[in-house]
């Protein structure tokens, strides 16, 4: 299992302190790493929380791509290491060009906040791995950018390269293909706008989170 | 050579653009019932030195690709006027 865990901090990232917890409760530790930062130390996973990394200025996720720690991030992604972009995270590793695609506003407009159903897609994936294709989970999603789009040509190789890692069972946002969560082709990057976190103890409604954490942290 | 360059950010076609969706929802209140396609982008100002207005149109592009637009669900469109004399000494433009 992955022991040491970095959780990437932003300016304006605010759920890197529920992501650690939920990560301790499964008996890895977890480093904040401040993006300023040039190194990712002796981690041996590396999660990019939710929030509003600077502020979302510009377009979300846009200016995290040139914090300096995500060179760093770019290079132990590019040597197989398991990356995982939660929410905002997802949208800065889109944004970096770790994944593909890109989030667009809600369709119907509105700030989504809820438990929404989503199926595993792949389980080529590090965040899906210990699952199998077709396990119902009940995770929460908080969101205004969470409409995954990409061109045709881009699914079609996502497709064929088994890189779409979870779908919504019941689309809320608009999100092309019911797309919650991708990979990179190697699977060992992955974004989704869910929050695992917020469904880790049972006392928040759901644990369902924590099987794709397990998977997260469970040997390469 | 001093350039005011302006970059019109819009949508690629098919993504969706709130705000004009709703200015134009609110437009015929005002008794404007004849106002379509109403898009709301960004607009960014740039004073840039160059060698020549190719050179600055070319590094403003390579901006564009990089960081000022997405181009997943973005367009740009690039405006260059050179700066001559006060206005290129203040850079204030206009």
């Amino acid at each position: 299992m992955a022991r040491r865990v970095a959780v990437v901090v932003f300016p304006g990232t605010n759920c890197e302190l529920d992501v650690a917890r939920a990560i301790s409760s499964l008996g890895a530790h977890t480093e904040s790493v401040f993006h300023l930062e040039d190194s990712l130390g002796s981690a041996e996973a590396v999660i990019i929380p939710g929030g509003f990394a600077h502020g979302d200025y510009l377009r979300t996720g846009a200016l995290a791509q040139f914090s300096p720690i995500m060179e760093s991030v770019s290079a132990f992604a590019a040597a197989g290491g398991p990356v995982l972009g939660i929410c905002n995270g997802f949208q800065i590793l889109t944004e970096t060009g770790l994944l593909p695609g890109a989030l667009q506003k809600n369709a119907g407009l509105k700030f989504l906040c809820a438990s929404v159903g989503l199926s595993v897609a792949s389980n080529r994936s590090v965040l899906t791995r210990t699952t199998t294709v077709g396990d119902q989970l009940q995770i929460p999603i908080n969101h205004f950018e969470g409409n995954y789009i990409c061109d045709r040509e881009t699914l079609a190789q996502m497709k064929a390269n088994d890189q779409i890692v979870l779908r919504y069972t019941d689309n809320p946002n608009g999100s092309l293909d019911d797309i919650a969560g991708v990979s990179n082709e190697a699977g060992n990057v992955v974004g989704l706008m869910p929050h695992p976190e917020r469904a880790s103890a049972e006392i928040l409604g759901s644990v369902d989170g924590l099987v794709l954490l397990e998977s997260f942290l469970a040997p390469l | 050579m001093k350039f005011l360059a302006r970059v019109e950010v819009g949508h690629q076609p098919g993504i969706l653009d709130p705000q004009g969706v709703t200015v134009q929802r609110a437009l015929p209140a005002l008794g404007y019932e004849n106002v379509s396609e109403v898009k709301i982008g960004k607009s960014i100002r740039l004073v840039i030195e160059a060698t020549s207005e190719s050179d600055a149109r070319e590094q403003i592009e390579k901006m564009c690709e990089h960081l000022l637009t997405n181009p997943v669900i973005e367009t740009y469109e690039i405006s260059l006027v050179e700066l001559t004399g006060d206005a290129a000494e203040n850079s204030a433009g206009e």
